[in-house]
Parts: structure tokens; sequence; C-alpha cells
């Protein structure tokens, strides 16, 4: 499969202030992504919050300009398709579907508003695509003039969908679309864009903490952890045979509704990262129930595992023969 | 019975609302035995913060409490002064909510916090409060216990916070502790972390706890029992063990197919869903409030269901027996 969007070396660092008298220091909320999303393919992307997950998405997106690295979709340097060529081809779901719509416009202008900022079809027009795509999402006519606040999270987040894929676009970032959800409407919501991806040929990139869903919508999942990918696999493979200590804590950590499984110890300890000052050497070391010695000096390289990559010491034969030689 | 921690006869939440009265909790029954831990489970809207915060006697001024009886180890606390409920909050029956950024005041430290109710409670000494205190956050897995308490809440990570609320819950050493969502601002990796504290706290002092959750893998990991609220009522409750091999209400039943398994729902295939909405709660209510979402819906549940149960192990809300 070809790359469809593709994300080389990609950084993005913020300044933070910390009070008044403080220096700022430099925060590196994405540090080094490398990565392809594959055409038709659903890329998972987990990690726990301050990860960088969202940056990442936002960057992806195109509404974030990178700090270093770059975009490409389909070979051309994103910064050469412009905002709006981007947003033809790529587009978003967020998280809050309370806060992502206009509380002041009707669900079918904001449903059509794309075609309008693009200006694509007249009025009439617009509005006909508009009831299409709702209609599609399992949103019935009578909801076209209908206000945000009329509606359900679970609505909502499906005008969030069909807004997202009226200018039938290719890739679709649905950044934690079903977290505010309640159970019944995530599965709904899940299945729709199942449904859709089949129908349309959509590509995903789907970013949760949420590693059951990932397991279930994912085809593949890259693990991030402070600003890195740590672990890139094909989804079975990741689920069943977990390369990165990290990765296995964050399976163990997974309550699956089994009574009697008792609740897991994930070995992880409480040294929780500071973002601002990450540790040396591989960012996990001080959590990681299988530390060597090197790691928490040397940066641990990619290492390539089939179709798998995994930047782990645990996994780098040469690195550990030259550590015991 | 005399191990009975808790136990609420016909609890009822009315909440005034510009549009009508809004039932938000609808006659419930339940009870808890000291050393148990039972879940309250059910979406949002469904009534189980509200049951908690009107056991806790912290409704909002607009919520208005009904109840037969609510005793609090063999005590009825349903007409008990505000002096005697105070007696009794955060000392035999204390706190944990969702937030702990919220639950805990950012002007004072982390030992003010910690030793203003022990020795309020308890009349103790500075140092005595201070020694607890020390003991406690040590308990909850916190190093170097000594230095946290001259911080400040905002010195700490959200999970290392959520370990202070529970070292602070348990500062007079309640007979039972209502965690309200205590994890679902919490990473994965900590949630677990956190959830195996308390399940080791609780089993090791053998308190009590009524924890509230929209979460089944929490409640199949930690409960010894279950009881599933829907638009206000407790639709179904059983043991932990019983109720996931065999939900009875259809509703029960419905959540559980919601959720993807990892082994159990093919990866990519079709989740069940439960389809509608949840009833409003406004004014008169009927009828099973499930039916309109109910694949097994008929005429007669225009009309309130029976309770119906198998053995004291199960019960439930349905006309049908079996919603297999």
């Amino acid at each position: 499969m070809s790359a469809l969007l593709e994300a080389q070396d990609l950084t993005r660092s913020f300044t933070v202030g910390q009070g008044m008298f403080k220096a700022r220091r430099t925060l590196h909320a994405v540090n080094g992504i490398s990565l392809d999303i594959r055409k038709g393919e659903v890329l998972g992307i987990v990690g726990e919050s301050g990860c960088g997950k969202s940056t990442l998405a936002r960057m992806l997106l195109g509404l974030m300009p990178p700090t270093g690295g770059r975009i490409t979709l389909d070979g051309t340097d994103i910064r050469e398709l412009g905002r709006k060529g981007m947003a033809r081809r790529v587009q978003p779901v967020f998280q809050d579907p309370y806060s992502s719509l206009n509380p002041r416009r009707t669900i079918a202008s904001i449903v059509a508003l794309p075609l309008e900022v693009h200006g694509i079809g007249t009025a009439s027009e617009r509005r006909r695509q508009a009831l299409e795509i709702l209609d599609k999402v399992g949103l019935p006519q009578r909801f076209a003039d209908r206000y945000p606040r009329e509606l359900s999270g679970g609505q909502r987040q499906r005008v969030a969908i069909a807004r997202a894929l009226i200018m039938k676009p290719e890739i679709v970032v649905c950044d934690e679309p079903t977290s505010a959800l309640d159970v019944s409407v995530q599965s709904q919501i899940l299945n729709l864009l199942m449904d859709l991806r089949r129908e349309l040929g959509l590509t995903y990139v789907f970013i949760s903490h949420n590693l059951a869903v990932v397991e279930h919508i994912a085809t593949r999942v890259a693990v991030m952890y402070l600003g890195r990918v740590v672990e890139l696999a094909e989804t079975e493979a990741l689920f069943r045979t977990p390369r990165h200590p990290y990765t296995k804590a964050l399976l163990a950590s997974v309550l699956t509704p089994e009574p009697g499984e008792g609740i897991p110890e994930t070995g992880l300890g409480l040294a929780f990262p500071d973002p601002l000052n990450p540790p040396p050497g591989c960012p996990f070391h001080p959590r990681c129930a299988e530390r060597m010695s090197q790691c928490s000096s040397i940066a641990p390289r990619f290492t390539q595992h089939g179709r798998d990559v995994v930047a782990c010491h645990l996994h780098d034969s040469e690195q550990v023969a030259a550590i015991s030689a | 019975m005399s191990d009975t921690i808790l136990g609420v006869d016909g609890l009822s939440v009315d909440i005034a609302t510009p549009r009508g009265t809004l039932h938000a909790v609808r006659d419930i029954s339940f009870s808890i035995k000291r050393g148990e831990t039972l879940c309250l489970v059910g979406e949002s809207g469904c009534g189980k913060s509200m049951t908690s915060l009107a056991i806790m006697d912290l409704l909002p001024k607009a919520a208005k409490r009904q109840t037969r009886r609510l005793a609090f180890a063999g005590e009825d606390l349903a007409g008990a002064s505000k002096r005697r409920i105070n007696a009794l909050r955060g000392n035999r029956m204390a706190m944990i909510f969702q937030e702990p950024m919220t639950a805990l005041n950012p002007a004072y430290t982390i030992g003010n916090q910690l030793i203003e109710a022990y020795r309020l409670h308890r009349n103790a000494s500075e140092s005595e409060a201070r020694e607890r205190a020390v003991f406690l956050l040590g308990k909850v897995g916190i190093a170097s216990a000594a230095e946290r308490l001259g911080q400040y809440p905002h010195q700490l990570s959200g999970g290392l916070r959520q370990r202070v609320m529970i070292a602070m819950a348990l500062m007079c050493g309640p007979d039972l502790l209502i965690a309200d969502e205590p994890t679902t601002a919490l990473d994965v990796t900590i949630q677990a972390q956190i959830l195996r504290l308390l399940a080791d706290l609780q089993r090791e002092l053998g308190i009590a706890m009524l924890l509230i959750t929209h979460d089944l893998g929490i409640v199949a990991r930690i409960a010894d029992r279950v009881a599933v609220m829907y638009a206000g009522q407790i639709v179904e409750e059983g043991t932990t063990e019983a109720l996931f091999r065999s939900p009875k209400h259809p509703y029960t039943r419905g959540l559980i197919d919601c959720i993807p398994v990892p082994g159990r729902t093919v990866p990519g295939g079709r989740l069940g869903v439960i389809p509608g909405v949840v009833p409003s709660l406004v004014g008169d209510i009927r009828g099973c409030s499930f039916r309109d979402r109910c694949s097994f819906a008929q005429d007669i549940c225009a009309q309130a269901p029976p309770m119906r149960g198998t053995t004291d192990s199960q019960s439930w809300r349905c006309i049908l027996e079996n919603a297999a």
C-alpha cells in the first residue's frame, strides 16, 4: 500500500512561561515523528494525555504548522496545497460536539458551510447536498432547520461527521470522536464511521485513549509517549504481541467487562513524566519495568520487525549485543 | 441486619425546573454491607450522581430529597439534624469526586486540607493529625509524604491529586466511602493504579464502598454487586458475576452489547446499539421508561413493570422473565 499522507521527522515545540520571574522553556509536544498513512486504512493513535496526539492531529490537518519536518499528501508538500487545498482532502471530527458546532447556525447551514467557503454550487444545490449527507449519517430531513442545542450529543457528533464528509475528503482525522459520548451512543457512532468508510472508501486517522475502541476500529496502531511514536504495528499484532514495555503497560490497564479478573497491576510506578523536562535516553525509562542500564543514557532507535517498528533497546539486537560484549 | 452500613429505602430526588418537576431519582432502594462494594452504573442523566449527593445531603438547593428511610449504621438519617449530618460527613461517611482539582482548595496546602477535618472531628492535636496524614499519604502510595504536606494541589499531577483525595477521605476512618466517577478524568494507566489502590484499601480497612461509574469495565473488575440505573430508577440489581453472565433487563443487556470487548466482538464488525434517546424525566412518568427503546416492548409496558427476582442475587424491573 502506498502512503497517502506522510509525516517526516515532524516536530512541534511551544515556548511556555512558568511565571513572571522564571525563564520561558521549550516544550516539545511532538518530537521527531515519522509515519505514513496508507490509503484505505484506519490508523489508530493511542497514548496518555499530554503525549502529543492532538498536536499531531492538528499538524496532519494542516491547522498548525510544524516547527520541523514536513508532511506530504500524495507526494506534495502540504504547504504548497494551502489551507483550502488541504481542507478539500483532509477533514476533522473533534471530541466535543458541543463546542465544535456554531450555536447560531442551523444544522443544514453548518453542514453546507465548507461548500460555501469553497464557493461550490448555488445555495439550493448546497442545501440539497447537505440534506443528502445528513441522511447518510442517519439524521432525517426534519433536523435540517434545527439548531445544535436541540440535538443530543450523539446527534451533534453525526452533524460534525456530515460536515467533515460534505467535501468528499479522502482522509478524516477523528480526535477522540466518542470520548464525550455515552457508551450506547458511542457504539452507534463507531458503527456509522465503519459503514461510511466502507461506502465511501475513506481513510481514517483515529485518535483515542480508549484502547478497546482503537482495537475495534483500527487496522494499524501507533503508540505515542512524550511526543514520540514508540511502537507502530498492525492492530492484531500489537494487541496480541506488544513489543514495547509501554504498550504492554497500556494494554494491561484496559479494564474489559470480565468479572472476577480483578484490577491489573500496571507496574508503572508513580514517576509521572514532566514533558518540560523529559528524561534522557529513552523517555519511558523511569517508569519502565524492564529497563536496562543503557536506557537512561542512550535513546533507542527504531528497529523493523516484519511490517512493524518499535523504539526499544530490548528489541534492538545490535544494541543489546554491543552492550553485553 | 447489623452489618448493613447503608440502607436506602424509597429515595426520590425532585428538581424544580421552569418546565416542571424533574424526577431525577425515582423511588430507589438498595443497601450496602460492611466491606462490600456496590457499583451504581448508568449513562449521563440517569440519576446516579444525584443519588450519591442525596445520601451525603449535598444536593443543590433546587433539588428536594424524599426518602422513607436512610439508614447509616442502623441510625435513620432521613430526618436527622444538620448538626448530626455534619458530624458524620467527612468523618464516618466520606466522598471522593471525579475532578480532584475542583474538589481540593487551591489556596491551601495538601497538609492543611488533610489535617483540617481530622482535627475538627477527632479533636486531635496538630501533631497527631499530621502524623496520621503522613501515614495515610504513604498508604496511598505517595513517596516522601512529609514533604508533600507543604505542597499545593497545582504542584501535583492528576493521579497524585486523586491519591490525596483518597487519603483525605480516609483520614477519619470512614465506614462508608462514596466515590463518584473517581477515575474518569484520569489516563487509563493511572485509572488502573487508582482503582487497585481503592480496592486494596477497601478490603484492608473493611470499608463499604458505593462507586458510581458509567464504565462497565470498572464495574466488572471492582464491584461485589451492581445496580443499573436508567431514567432515575434501578432497573436491575445483582451480584457482578450474575449480572454480567446473564443480564435480565433489556437495558442491561443492551449496555453490555454496546462495548467492544477484545476477543468477543469482531474487530471492525457491528456493535450493539440502543436505538432512540433517554426519555424526559419532567412531569408524569408512566409505565416502563425504557419501552420506547426496547425491542421486546409490548402494550402492557405502558403500565409500571413488576420487580422480578431469581434468587436474592438478582432482581429486575421488567415484564419479561429473561431478555436473552
